[in-house]
């Protein structure tokens, strides 16, 4: 099959306004004959069912949470960019435009990222309007942030949960919706498989998670919004319920995995403690605004360091080597997350790394507290400080915060065109789930973008020009093709019930997390990868043979949905690594140490690798198929980046 | 450390539960609560015994789905935090920790310290929003909010919907989550066109739920993660004191003058 | 009408008559205590038997007296059909007392109201009953000189048995007949198991009140930054100290004297 990203020809200002005067529109009136499934109620999914239900689509909407309001949206804290230009320091659509494609390190497609750039203003406003209480100046406007990556003002923000407000912003349009009867919301329950008939997406198979139940749900078209498979790591920022499952059984049904190894790393995590932690916890980029990163200089200090021979203030400044700002002067803590990401890590690689594991760096704010007063600091970053001193037992305001580099979102996902269908007919992808906008790495802030995006301003339109090509007649919930994935659906969970082995599901987990560290992180090698991918291959089969999966069908088991993820996980564990074998060049937070500048910088490599990898799954334990879709620059010059 | 830890099980909402003791060893007192239960589970799986069942997601207190009534307090001792964000330095070496599900009509437990809150979702669902579609809104810089008022919206909008108050609450009274959600959209000029009839709509979901009835005692905010005030629960009885007795619902009738 | 019967079903209905009762009953506590003062007053109940007279025939305080009985019944059914549902709402309790911080007044409003009610009972069946139905109490007469001012006072049998009362002159000398319910003040609050009844009772007063004076402004919505603290102030210091001390004092003193007799 070819990969048709239907990009729309023009300039690149045109192309979205152009695009939308060419879709088809399915009259009001036929608008309640459709029934459209929406998996997952993150941004993408709740605005997508709300705004889908508001046109007049029957919508029925699924998550695995107790309620939508749950979705891991929820967690996101700095903020949410906008083309708005409110702080008339030179910022348009075309700048953020800009600023994301030379961010995602060129390897994402310019009609995409222009279209993101330009609904960026839109929902600003929608959100406003839906009483998202934003942070606001004195005289009752609108206040914005940069954050990383970016030289403009262009960051919405609601304190240290703009997530949270967004996502409850989205929930409450939902609720709107349920209340008006034209979504029926299904919580507790999660997609296992998506039902084909002739080619096309026509349902789902879900487990109700409550009582067991199988059930298979019949619609005109399914939207995956399922979000990203951080916790592929095993340590991630993600929620420990965050999970490809959708995705992935959306793959293994045809839907191309792009970019699997497109994962993002984000520079200012807590760092980690011991084998039992069960997740990492962010501290927002915003921080890097007023902290400064550094190391010791020597070796010598930071074994003092770690030992706890010394503390950190106690280290002379002229032992301190603040390393952003030394190599990159002109954007110093503020560097794009891969590149901060890549250098802590370097640092703690060469034994520089401080804490009692040492790995970790400084983030200090003893200067920006003598700068600005405590009290400054703690109005800015109050909530962030607290819960680092609840996590750590260490007091930020007297000490460095240690952080460092954790997984914390994935910019790769199911291949989607420019409509965000996948190459399923009837199946799309939105917000995370899906690989379309960032390319090699994710700027600050356009996450919760891209998400919302999608769902409120994407898919309204382009999911109509499909719908109005295959018409409104029902989908008939008798056809053979649900029965038989319901089938097969209870045949693979009474499989992975009848695993009574020694070995617990966690710990699977856990070692399949650290093979795609250590292997398929931040630096990559032909070596390791090779390596990498062998142990996963034994790791998997290990799996069905020695897991333990407690209980039974038809009750509440975590158990068994912990198993069902952790499977698919290991399975796309492996192609991540197929995926980071065949990309030999240096993108994004990915260094792949056969591609290197003289420098020892990140080099990558446009003439071979200007391409989305698009893999195509071939059946149990075969090679994946690699589709190229390549990508077109006709507006921004690809440059080797520079912060320097 | 060791602890002793005695637990709520209870297979489902139809079947009785009861306290079962286990033992917590070597428990680390970096790990957070769940991480302490979470070691426990691996143990018991082993053993191929059924894990105890509690919900979490996020573990870093903003998704709300941590519960647990930890030695009589919702989200555990300290103050203004979550379940997940407790930590063991908080217990002593060789503590019992006694760990119950969430007490309340409207919250039916569904299994072990699992509830079913979407008695919360229902009580949002009946108005909690403002009724706007997609598109079609103006410019977020024409309504201009004082500063004041956005930041006190914003207090109110911290909730994480979690249920501690109504857990934390001696007649189980959801006044607290329900009164932030009116207050949020009440004070915002875009909440406005709804304000007395949102009010009045959420309130008699909440009614419905089964929830009891405030007495002031202020336990809900004292337990509150996010420390949600009881300002919010006057602003809500104010609006539907104002609503129910001094404001017309409806236009009068009009006959003529097409 | 049934929207206000919707109001008033509700849950915050339910809690605003409980408010607007309470406050009534507050204000009255006021009125009660600066007429009961009057007690104090060393003038063989000349005073006070005149102001209980006064109450019981001007009509307007009539009216108020009866729409006091109705708050005082209103308060106490709606407290019984709220605590019934509060209880509803958390059938199966928690193993561990909860130890969430909450003031323990306000934990225990029902009980606090539960003793109040039996004090109400009580208290009204032995002096407001007595005085207005039971033909038990003795009269008294006060013949005041105007000139000098001086007070003589005598027992008084009424010619009749109807009588009620009577204000008259002769020769500058008022004359005064009232029914005589400061005796029968005297004699109750000279039994100590009695005056200690009522002690408690008055310390139920001062905790109920405590929290109930603030919770009734909390309930209407009355909240603002700059007047709670003179809420709170009022509520503890006039509604929680002063009023119950007052009342309090006139058994124990009366009973003091009683014992020096």
């Amino acid at each position: 099959m070819s990969l048709d990203a239907k990009i729309p020809q023009g300039p690149l200002a045109e192309k979205w306004s152009k695009h939308k005067f060419n879709l088809k529109l399915v009259n009001p009136s036929n608008k309640r004959k459709y029934d459209v499934i929406v998996v997952g109620t993150g941004l993408a999914g709740a605005s997508a069912a709300a705004s889908l239900a508001a046109l007049g689509y029957n919508v029925k909407a699924f998550c695995f949470q107790d309620s939508p309001r749950r979705a891991h949206s929820i967690a996101a804290q700095g903020g949410i960019n906008g083309a708005k230009n409110y702080q008339n320091d030179g910022d348009s659509v075309y700048r953020l435009f800009y600023d994301t494609i030379k961010g995602g390190d060129y390897r994402a497609r310019e009609g995409n990222v222009y279209r993101l750039a330009e609904v960026s203003v839109n929902i600003i406003d929608q959100c406003v309007a839906q009483g998202v209480p934003f942070a606001r100046e004195y005289g009752g406007l609108l206040d914005n942030r940069s954050f990383g990556g970016s030289q403009v003002s262009r960051t919405f923000y609601a304190r240290g949960q703009t997530g949270q407000q967004l996502l409850l912003g989205a929930y409450s349009a939902l609720n709107r919706q349920i209340h008006l009867g034209k979504v029926k919301m299904y919580t507790r329950t999660e997609m296992l498989d998506v039902v084909t008939i002739d080619g096309h997406a026509k349902g789902i198979v879900t487990r109700n998670l409550k009582t067991g139940a199988i059930e298979t749900h019949a619609a005109h078209a399914v939207l995956l919004a399922t979000g990203g498979y951080g916790n592929v790591f095993y340590l991630s920022t993600n929620a420990i319920g965050s999970n490809v499952t959708a995705a992935w059984r959306a793959h293994k049904r045809g839907a191309y995995f792009a970019n699997p190894c497109y994962t993002q790393i984000h520079p200012t995590c807590i760092p980690v403690t011991g084998d039992h932690q069960s997740k990492l916890t962010l501290m927002s980029e915003s921080l890097r605004n007023d902290g400064r990163v550094w190391a010791p200089k020597t070796v010598e200090v930071a074994e003092k360091l770690r030992s706890k021979e010394i503390t950190a203030s106690q280290v002379k400044e002229e032992d301190r080597d603040y390393f952003l700002e030394r190599k990159y002067p002109s954007f110093g803590n503020l560097v794009p997350r891969d590149v901060a990401s890549r250098n802590a890590k370097e640092m703690t690689d060469d034994g520089k790394g401080v804490g009692a594991t040492g790995l970790a760096v400084y983030l200090d704010f003893a200067e920006s507290i003598q700068r600005l007063g405590e009290d400054t600091v703690r109005a800015k970053y109050g909530n962030l400080f607290d819960m680092y001193l609840q996590i750590t037992d260490e007091n930020p305001y007297k000490q460095p915060m240690r952080i460092y580099p954790a997984v914390h979102y994935t910019m790769g996902g199911l291949w989607v065109d420019y409509n965000l269908s996948t190459n399923v007919p009837g199946l799309y992808a939105l917000g995370e789930c899906n690989f379309s906008d960032h390319g090699a790495n994710r700027l600050g802030a356009s996450a919760l973008m891209q998400g919302l995006s999608d769902g409120y301003f994407v898919i309204p339109y382009t999911l109509g020009d499909y719908l109005a090509t295959i018409g409104p007649k029902p989908v008939d919930i008798n056809h053979p093709a649900f029965e038989k994935t319901k089938q097969e659906v209870i045949a693979y969970n009474n499989k992975l019930l009848a695993l009574k082995g020694n070995k617990t599901v966690v710990e699977y987990h856990r070692e399949l997390g650290h093979i795609i560290w250590e292997y398929c992180g931040m630096a990559r090698s032909e070596e390791g990868l090779t390596k990498a991918k062998a142990m996963i291959k034994a790791l998997k089969a290990d799996f069905w043979v020695n897991a333990i999966v407690t209980g039974e069908n038809d009750e509440v088991n975590a158990a068994l949905e912990r198993a069902g993820r952790v499977a698919d996980f290991i399975e796309l564990g492996e192609l991540m690594i197929t995926d980071a074998l065949a990309r030999r060049e240096s993108c994004g937070g990915h260094f792949r140490v056969e591609s290197q500048t003289e420098e020892g910088e990140a080099l990558r490599d446009d003439e071979n690798f200007a391409f989305v990898s698009a893999w195509e799954f071939k059946g149990e334990n075969q090679e994946e198929e690699l589709h190229k879709e390549e990508l077109v620059f006709e507006n921004v010059k690809l440059t080797q980046r520079s912060y320097k | 450390m060791n602890l002793t830890l005695k637990v709520w099980r209870q297979k489902n909402t139809q079947t009785a539960g009861k306290f079962v003791t286990y033992k917590a060893e070597g428990i680390s007192p970096d790990m957070s609560f769940l991480e302490m239960l979470d070691v426990v589970n691996e143990s018991l799986t082993r053993k191929n015994d059924e894990p105890i069942y509690f919900d979490h997601d996020c573990r870093e207190g903003i998704c709300g789905s941590c519960s647990l009534y930890i030695n009589g307090h919702p989200h555990g001792p300290k103050k203004a935090i979550t379940t997940c964000q407790l930590h063991m330095r908080t217990f002593s070496d060789g503590e019992t920790i006694t760990i119950e599900p969430w007490r309340s009509a409207a919250f039916p437990v569904m299994k072990d310290l699992a509830t079913d809150r979407s008695a919360f979702d229902r009580i949002q669902q009946a108005g909690g929003f403002i009724s706007i579609n997609t598109g079609g809104v103006p410019d977020a810089n024409l309504i201009p909010i004082p500063k004041v008022i956005a930041d006190e919206a914003f207090n109110s909008a911290t909730c994480i919907g979690c249920g501690a108050c109504v857990a934390a609450c001696k007649n189980a009274s959801a006044m607290l989550f329900t009164s932030a959600k009116i207050t949020q959209l009440g004070l915002l000029p875009q909440g406005q066109p709804e304000r007395y009839s949102r009010v009045q709509a959420m309130v008699a979901q909440m009614d419905e739920e089964g929830f009891g009835n405030c007495t002031n005692t202020g336990a809900c905010e004292a337990e509150c993660p996010k420390e949600i005030t009881l300002n919010n629960i006057a602003f809500m009885n104010n609006d539907y004191f104002s609503a129910k007795l001094f404001r017309e619902e409806q236009a009068h009738d009009h006959t003529g003058g097409e | 009408m049934s929207e206000f019967k919707q109001t008033f079903n509700s849950s915050l209905g339910k809690k605003l008559i409980m408010a607007l009762t309470g406050l009534f009953l507050c204000t009255f506590l006021i009125v009660h205590v600066g007429g009961n003062l009057l007690l104090f007053k060393n003038d063989q109940g000349f005073a006070f038997n005149s102001y209980a007279n006064f109450l019981t025939h001007f009509p307007p305080i009539e009216v108020i007296a009866y729409l006091l009985y109705l708050a005082i019944i209103v308060h106490a059914v709606y407290a019984l059909v709220l605590t019934i549902s509060n209880r509803r709402a958390r059938p199966i309790g928690y193993a561990v007392v909860n130890k969430s911080p909450a003031s323990w007044s306000s934990k225990n409003m029902g009980l606090l109201g539960s003793i109040l009610l039996l004090f109400i009972v009580i208290h009204m069946g032995d002096f407001w009953f007595t005085y207005k139905y039971n033909n038990i109490l003795g009269f008294k007469e006060y013949r005041t000189n105007l000139g000098t001012n001086e007070t003589v006072v005598s027992d008084y049998k009424p010619e009749t048995p109807d009588f009620e009362r009577s204000i008259s002159t002769e020769n500058n000398v008022e004359i005064v007949r009232v029914k005589d319910l400061h005796a029968r003040i005297s004699s109750s609050f000279s039994h100590l198991w009695y005056v200690a009844f009522y002690v408690i009772a008055m310390g139920a007063v001062s905790f109920h009140l405590l929290h109930g004076f603030q919770s009734a402004f909390q309930t209407l919505g009355w909240v603002h930054r700059k007047y709670k603290p003179i809420i709170y102030f009022v509520g503890t210091w006039l509604f929680a100290v002063i009023i119950p001390l007052l009342f309090a004092a006139m058994p124990v003193v009366y009973f003091i004297q009683s014992l020096s007799k």
